[in-house]
């Protein structure tokens, strides 16, 4: 009998799988948010399988900090394009104009917590009621709790303390006027099986996460790169160094690492030796312990 | 045995309050060098500031402040690993009574449970609740991991009068594969390394038992099932005339060319093809995720479940299961909850509680018929349209079902059907 049995990412992809088409038959109107990084490009991967030949039935969203890597956004434009689906974009930019958020000061200032307004914003008015995210519990503490099907209340807030039950494949989205909820497909991935896989199915990512010679600097221990976002320091030493990104977020505060690693099968072997999490060179994180779980508490990704 | 390194091992943890569950994940974690540099860091200034004298291993996964905060496990956490051997999936479970819906919910898609026992404590009520529940959910191997052995000396008649009374406990269950093992989660004993304080203990060390245990027969590869999430109809010009029926395989194996029946209609046809994305498969099996067409244009939309001609489930609008209640509010006799079983939601009421299940003995309870938090019993539950259905210990995807309170929307209860 020993054939039938699937290797692990056939039972991932296939566990995702099942987990879109239930988001499309249980809600109104899902989209997928995108943030250009691998993991979301894996989900629209994921969801142009569950769904084929038909086109992907979900918009993609992405909530924009105006700090972008400019690589980011053409890849995005050109796989929205590739996949002919529509495109929602949340401004962060627009939100400050408006006076909706405050900007952060100072030389560790970020748009990241900005960030939940505009996606609750943009939720709320284009009346999404399933958010489908590229959340993996692997990545963070707080994550390694969360649900498939993760409720939100009308005010767009999760409370870990009191989850519903999740038992077997059965997911239930059922909810209230104004509420949503968040869904997360490939929760049971870790970076290792993301890269595995990339590699494996041959999946186009930007060039950001491959090696390349980029003007960084030396900030909360890890290379952030030069751009016209970040806030300069006077005397501080600009390097040119071999990097490539782990994680792709706002610009301004994420670390590349040295590396070598200019193709897939590079990456894999070196993510398989590598001794810290993705998310070790996020500066969102290393604020306080709990940084992620306020957030995510207040309705963040 | 051959175990294939690229299978997926699901395992939980399950015991009773700070018979140190987290504790011993965050060991094994450790000493198989799967924590991550930053994460130790992380996890050592915590334990420094919080006054523990050594790296408090069970912050690995209690990852919510207020877990922290009180020293105990709220909901569950997953945790991932790998080895040469195998890759394995961890629910970290909270062994608080208060939170056993998390317990279970962590448990219903394991392969194997770990049962924690505390060597000065040895089984008690929890014990007794958490493998009455891996019992009813079928997990086929439960590991007894007798823990806190260093707090006993290590001494060999402590580890083997637990290994008695739980024998006693686990002949009233069924449970099919029970293993003991003595450990120190804290110490590091029999964990991943063998034990030197216990010489005496000649079986292998955790890791090493998580390792070969035998799982490729669990899943159901006889009975052919596949209920349907919804149909695609693209809408481009290419594929103007195709129709698939999407799902995951439930259990068995489906091949082109099959007879197959839709149920509850009846109606039979003929696989034309299958496929994932843009490979054709032959064959398809439990749990892939296919679209399949058929060779005639028959009405089937989701909720609809394809079988082979000659192998049915049951269709019935009557079930009798046992039902474990989660929500605070006690179940309402004769009101009406969302039955949610597969792809299917129907309305349906509890028309009967035939009695509840007192864990400490395993009796059954005639007369108590109040369903409240936490309580386990077998009810009769009538649906407003045909499930069909097949008992939980043939199949662990067709015989499970959630209920829904209509009102709140909250998962209010699971069943197991019988
Ligand atoms: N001496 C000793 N102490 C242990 C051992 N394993 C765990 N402990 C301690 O027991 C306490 C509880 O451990 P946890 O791992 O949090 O227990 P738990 O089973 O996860 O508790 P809940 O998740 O809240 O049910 C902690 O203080 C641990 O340090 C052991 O092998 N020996
Ligand atoms: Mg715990």
């Amino acid at each position: 009998m020993s054939k039938y049995f699937l290797n692990y990412l056939d039972e991932l992809e296939s566990e995702a799988i099942f987990v879109f088409r239930e988001v499309y038959a249980q809600f109104r109107n899902p989209v997928i948010l995108f943030s250009g990084g691998k993991d979301s490009i894996l989900l629209t991967h994921l969801a142009k399988k569950a769904f084929f030949p038909s086109k992907i039935p979900f918009s993609l969203m992405h909530i924009d900090t105006g700090h972008n890597f400019p690589e980011t956004i053409q890849f995005r434009d050109d796989l929205v394009k590739e996949l002919g689906v529509d495109l929602l974009v949340g401004s962060v930019q627009e939100a400050i104009e408006d006076g909706r958020v405050l900007e952060e000061k100072g030389k560790n200032a970020t748009r990241n917590s900005l960030q939940i307004t505009t996606l609750l914003d943009a939720i709320e008015d284009n009346k999404i009621d399933c958010a489908i995210g590229g959340g993996r519990r692997d990545e963070e503490k707080a994550r390694a709790k969360e649900r498939f099907f993760s409720h939100r209340d009308e005010f767009g807030q999760w409370t870990p303390k009191n989850q519903r039950p999740e038992l077997w494949n059965l997911f239930n989205g059922k909810m209230r006027q104004g509420e949503h909820f968040r869904v997360f497909p490939i929760s049971n991935w870790t970076e290792m099986d993301v890269w595995n896989y990339i590699k494996r199915e041959n999946i186009a990512i930007p060039s950001l996460y491959f090696a390349h010679e980029r003007k960084v600097v030396w900030r909360s221990d890890s290379w952030i790169p030069v751009s016209e976002y970040l806030p300069k320091i006077e005397n501080e030493q600009v390097f040119t160094k071999k990097i490539r990104f782990r994680t792709l977020g706002d610009i301004t505060i994420t670390g590349g690492i040295e590396s070598d690693a200019d193709t897939l099968s590079k990456i894999v072997d070196e993510v398989s030796s590598m001794r810290e999490t993705e998310r070790g060179n996020r500066s969102d994180d290393k604020r306080s312990e709990t940084a992620m779980e306020d957030r995510k508490k207040q309705g963040y990704f | 045995m051959k175990i294939d390194k690229n299978q997926l091992l699901r395992f939980t943890t399950a015991g009773s309050v700070d018979d140190g569950k987290s504790t011993l994940i965050g060991r094994l974690l450790y000493d198989s060098k799967s924590i991550f540099e930053d994460q130790l860091d992380a996890i050592e200034k915590t334990s420094k500031r919080k006054g523990h004298e050594t790296v408090d291993l069970a912050l690995f996964t209690d990852g919510l402040k207020d877990e922290r905060e009180q020293g105990i496990t709220i909901d569950v956490a997953y945790r991932y690993f790998t080895t040469p051997k195998r890759k394995f999936i961890i629910a970290d479970t909270p062994g608080h009574i208060q939170y056993t819906r998390n317990m279970v919910t962590g448990a219903s898609t394991a392969n194997v449970a770990l049962i924690l026992i505390d060597a000065r404590k040895g089984v008690i009520e929890q014990t007794k609740r958490h493998s009455y529940i891996a019992s009813l959910l079928q997990i086929s191997h439960v590991i007894v991991c007798v823990n806190k052995m260093d707090l006993v000396d290590y001494k060999e008649d402590v580890f083997n009068s637990i290994v008695h009374q739980y024998e006693d406990l686990s002949s009233k269950m069924m449970i099919k594969d029970v293993r003991y093992i003595p450990i120190s989660a804290l110490e590091g004993d029999n964990v991943v390394h063998r034990s030197e304080n216990m010489k005496w203990y000649q079986n292998a060390p955790l890791l090493h038992t998580l390792e070969t245990v035998h799982i490729s027969s669990d899943n159901n590869m006889i009975d052919a099932r596949f209920p349907v999430q919804t149909v695609l109809r693209p809408q481009n010009d290419e594929h103007r005339d195709y129709r698939g029926y999407v799902g995951r395989i439930s259990s068995g194996i489906f091949r082109v060319g099959d007879k197959i029946k839709v149920l509850p209609s009846g109606f039979t046809s003929t696989i034309k093809s299958m496929n994932i994305h843009d490979k054709q498969l032959e064959e398809a099996f439990s749990e892939m995720s296919v679209a399949m067409t058929l060779e005639d244009e028959i009405d089937v939309s989701r909720g609809d479940m394809l079988v082979k001609v000659n192998n049915s489930p049951e269709v019935t609008q009557d079930i009798t299961a046992m039902l474990c209640w989660f929500n605070e509010e006690n179940a309402r006799p004769r009101a009406k909850y969302i039955l949610k079983h597969t792809t299917n939601d129907q309305k349906a009421i509890i028309k009967e509680v035939l009695y509840k299940v007192d864990v400490n003995t395993i009796k059954r309870l005639e007369d108590d018929k109040e369903l409240s938090m936490n309580d386990i019993c077998k009810v009769k539950i009538r649906t407003t349209a045909p499930l069909m259905v097949d008992e939980y210990i043939q199949n662990r995807n067709t015989g499970s079902f959630v209920l829904i309170d209509e009102a709140t929307n909250e998962t209010v209860g699971a069943g197991m059907i019988m």
